[in-house]
């Protein structure tokens, strides 16, 4: 489904992403660890098409198309989703208002006619129970005075409505208590299905006690230094990140 | 909310220019250029006016040739030539007897450009309108309807004619000759208008709407409206402006007075999209206007405003709370671009016990554009309780923008309670890309955050209306961001 061949990113002239190979297959949960600093942020934001980003060297395909030259809203549109580490907020505009522009533009780019008003109060009743969302909370501004846990859980009702191919949570565990966390990774895990995949960004390896993957990835100075299973993120918790820097740092002296 | 934005306010962004910006060939009739006591007299002849009328049009035209054009708005742009503009321009095919049936095709076919057409007006909105083109009124819908009702909706030409007791009463009684330079202007040449009266206890049953159109190039256009809401009544009103796009700046001075007596309540609600000149500032109307109401015991005046178009605005719509628990409301949104310039707030004068008023306004500014709110809050010695709230939000957009506010509060009575918010915020890279990963386009983003910032305000706005103006707030930005 997705294909990262030798992608190489930066910002502003300053280099980030230094050459990562990655494969996703439909139906595949990928883990993507590693220090600050390392460029998770960073693949998540050039994956979705984040203007700032420039590709310099390699490419990104989804489903063997090369995206390179598609806006956000056009990898959205074909199911690339993010869930954001820092939801932005959008005064006076309704989690349901919003969501439903969204829908209904992604289905005109797929020359689709808009959600029948009743097809869309169906779905957000839906998914609303499945993130066990207060529906009051759906007429509350985006993101505006929501706590850090609210935010999270938004992003999670986004991706539920969305349904997209390829979902990459950046940091969804951060700011989350127990709680929050179980049902975040609940509603992630009811939405998994054979036709799509899951790239989870974190730090640390609690939220993958939830959501469990089949691959682990370390990330660190813009390139993917280790691979392995699950087990990788349980030796990552109990030994740091140290040893990995160590092994890389002697690697390129 | 219901369906209006999506489909169909993605076909209007295809077009990136003005899209009112048309010029209909209607054979018209101009006066010549430049501006004396004898084309003063010409326009009140033209009209048939009788001689109370044209005295007071004299009058009013000798204190404005001692009056200078104020500079002390917000604002930048060379002073119009007064003697370099024509003051009366009328179609020719406007019969004083008109019909319906009797306006020119041309001019139907204009209205219909303009997205009114008047037939559909009259079956389906319950929307009775009057439309004043360049200078004169060239069709009033619904007359009949209204009448059963005692109400009366015409043009102020007529009205002068047909009800002169109540005209030569109020005219001039809010907004005197020599209130302001461009009033004292106005009161001396003005072409047309509306003119409404709702008889005591009416309710009146439908929006009344005027829609003004400059046409003719090289004109001012000087309406006059004049409202009269008897004791207990209600109304709500509508108008709307447009103008075709030149490369000269057309002055546009109109003045609008309200009256509310006791008990009455008066809804003036205005979407103005006057040609806002090119992106490059070449060209737009010179929007400067004086509206202002005056509210009896327990009477109440809304003002709600959506201005996207005009090139330089100066326009303050305020109420004068003058009886006990009367209640005054200006809801505000105000869009500039390029290089658009806009100065626009309120005054609200309380003056009886237990008044109150409130103030929202939302000022939008983008490309190299200045917008300024200026208000004022004023407590009279024997306003007693008197109690404002003023909430005033700027939005920017890009970088080489501005937002301005100058509130003004003079509090005469120690019981005065006044509460002023403001906030000042900028639509981010980040707001955008968030809208974008979600599927959302910039253009439908930038809409979707600027509707959001204005809710406040288009919520106060008939439903109608609130579709034309969120339309326009869509189209008056685009490009605004890169």
């Amino acid at each position: 489904m997705l294909k990262i061949n030798n992608l190489h990113a930066s910002v502003e002239d300053k280099s980030i992403l230094k050459g990562i190979n990655l494969e996703v297959k439909a139906g595949e949960v990928h883990a993507i660890m590693g220090p600050n600093g390392s460029g998770k942020s960073t693949l998540a934001s050039v994956i979705a098409g984040k203007e700032e980003y420039e590709v310099t060297d390699g490419n990104i395909l989804l489903d063997n198309e090369d995206i390179e030259d598609l806006a956000a809203e056009e990898r959205a549109h074909k199911g690339v989703f993010l869930s954001f580490q820092y939801p932005v907020e959008i005064p006076g505009v309704s989690v349901t208002n919003f969501m439903k522009t969204a829908i209904n533009q992604t289905r005109k780019a797929k020359g689709l006619e808009d959600m029948p008003a009743k097809e869309m109060l169906q779905l957000i009743r839906e998914k609303s129970e499945l993130l066990e969302i207060d529906r009051k909370f759906l007429s509350r501004s985006l993101n505006e005075g929501f706590s850090g846990g609210e935010k999270k859980r938004n992003e999670i009702f986004q991706m539920a409505m969305l349904e997209p191919k390829l979902a990459i949570l950046d940091e969804t565990d951060s700011g989350l208590d127990i709680d929050a966390l179980r049902i975040v990774a609940n509603g992630v895990n009811k939405l998994k299905s054979k036709d799509n995949a899951v790239i989870v960004i974190t730090h640390y390896q609690r939220l993958l006690d939830y959501i469990v993957p089949d691959f682990v990835h370390v990330l660190y100075n813009g390139k993917i230094v280790k691979s392995g299973g699950k087990e990788l993120a349980h030796e990552l918790e109990e030994k740091g990140y140290d040893w990995i820097k160590e092994e890389e740092d002697a690697k390129n002296n | 909310m219901s369906k209006y934005t999506e489909d169909d306010l993605r076909e209007e962004l295809k077009t990136k220019e003005y899209e009112y910006g048309f010029f209909t060939d209607i054979e018209s009739e101009t006066f010549p250029i430049g501006l004396n006591e004898d084309i003063v007299r010409a326009i009140s002849k033209k009209k048939d006016e009788p001689e109370w009328m044209t005295e007071w049009r004299l009058e009013a035209f000798k204190v404005w040739k001692t009056m200078k054009e104020p500079d002390w708005a917000n604002v930048n742009y060379k002073k119009p030539d007064f003697q370099a503009i024509a003051y009366y321009s009328a179609p020719v095919a406007v019969d004083p007897n008109k019909t319906l049936d009797d306006v020119d095709p041309d001019l139907l076919a204009m209205y219909k450009k303009l997205g009114i057409s008047v037939d559909e007006q009259k079956k389906m909105n319950n929307v009775a309108m009057d439309i004043v083109v360049d200078s004169v009124s060239v069709a009033t819908t619904f007359k009949k309807t209204l009448s059963e009702k005692g109400i009366i909706f015409m043009s102020i030409s007529e009205a002068i004619k047909e009800h002169p007791e109540l005209v030569r009463k109020y005219i001039g009684s809010i907004v005197p000759t020599t209130d302001n330079f461009y009033a004292a202007l106005n009161s001396a040449v003005f072409s047309d208008g509306s003119f409404c009266y709702i008889p005591k206890g009416v309710r009146c049953p439908m929006e009344l709407s005027t829609y003004f159109r400059i046409n003719q190039g090289g004109t001012g256009q000087f309406e006059r409206t004049l409202l009269i809401a008897d004791e207990g009544s209600y109304v709500s009103y509508l108008e709307g402006c447009t103008a075709p796009s030149r490369d000269e700046n057309q002055l546009h001075a109109a003045v609008v007075e309200l009256i509310a007596m006791d008990d009455a309540e008066i809804k003036y609600s205005t979407v103005q999209n006057w040609y806002p000149g090119s992106a490059e500032g070449k060209g737009g109307v010179y929007n400067f206007v004086t509206k202002r109401g005056l509210c009896e015991k327990n009477a109440k005046i809304s003002w709600t405003q959506v201005e996207t178009g005009s090139a330089v605005t100066w326009k303050y719509p305020s109420c004068i709370l003058k009886g006990d628990n009367s209640v005054g409301e200006f809801y505000s949104i105000a869009v500039t671009n390029n290089y658009q310039q806009a100065d626009t707030g309120t005054k609200m004068i309380h003056l009886g016990k237990n008044t109150k008023s409130t103030i929202i306004s939302k000022g939008i500014s983008a490309g190299k554009s200045h917008n300024s709110y200026r208000g004022l809050v004023q407590i009279g010695s024997r306003a007693d309780n008197a109690r404002n709230f003023s909430q005033c939000d700027s939005l920017l957009m890009g970088n080489e923008c501005g937002a301005h506010t100058f509130p003004y509060i003079e509090a005469k009575n120690k019981t005065a309670q006044i509460e002023h918010e403001a906030t000042t915020s900028k639509i981010g890279e980040d707001q955008i890309f968030y809208c974008n990963q979600r599927g959302i386009d910039t253009e439908k983003a930038i809409a979707l955050i600027v509707n959001g910032f204005s809710k406040d305000v288009l919520n106060k706005l008939p439903m109608e209306f609130a579709v034309e103006a969120q339309k326009l707030l869509e189209i008056s930005l685009e490009g605004s961001v890169g």
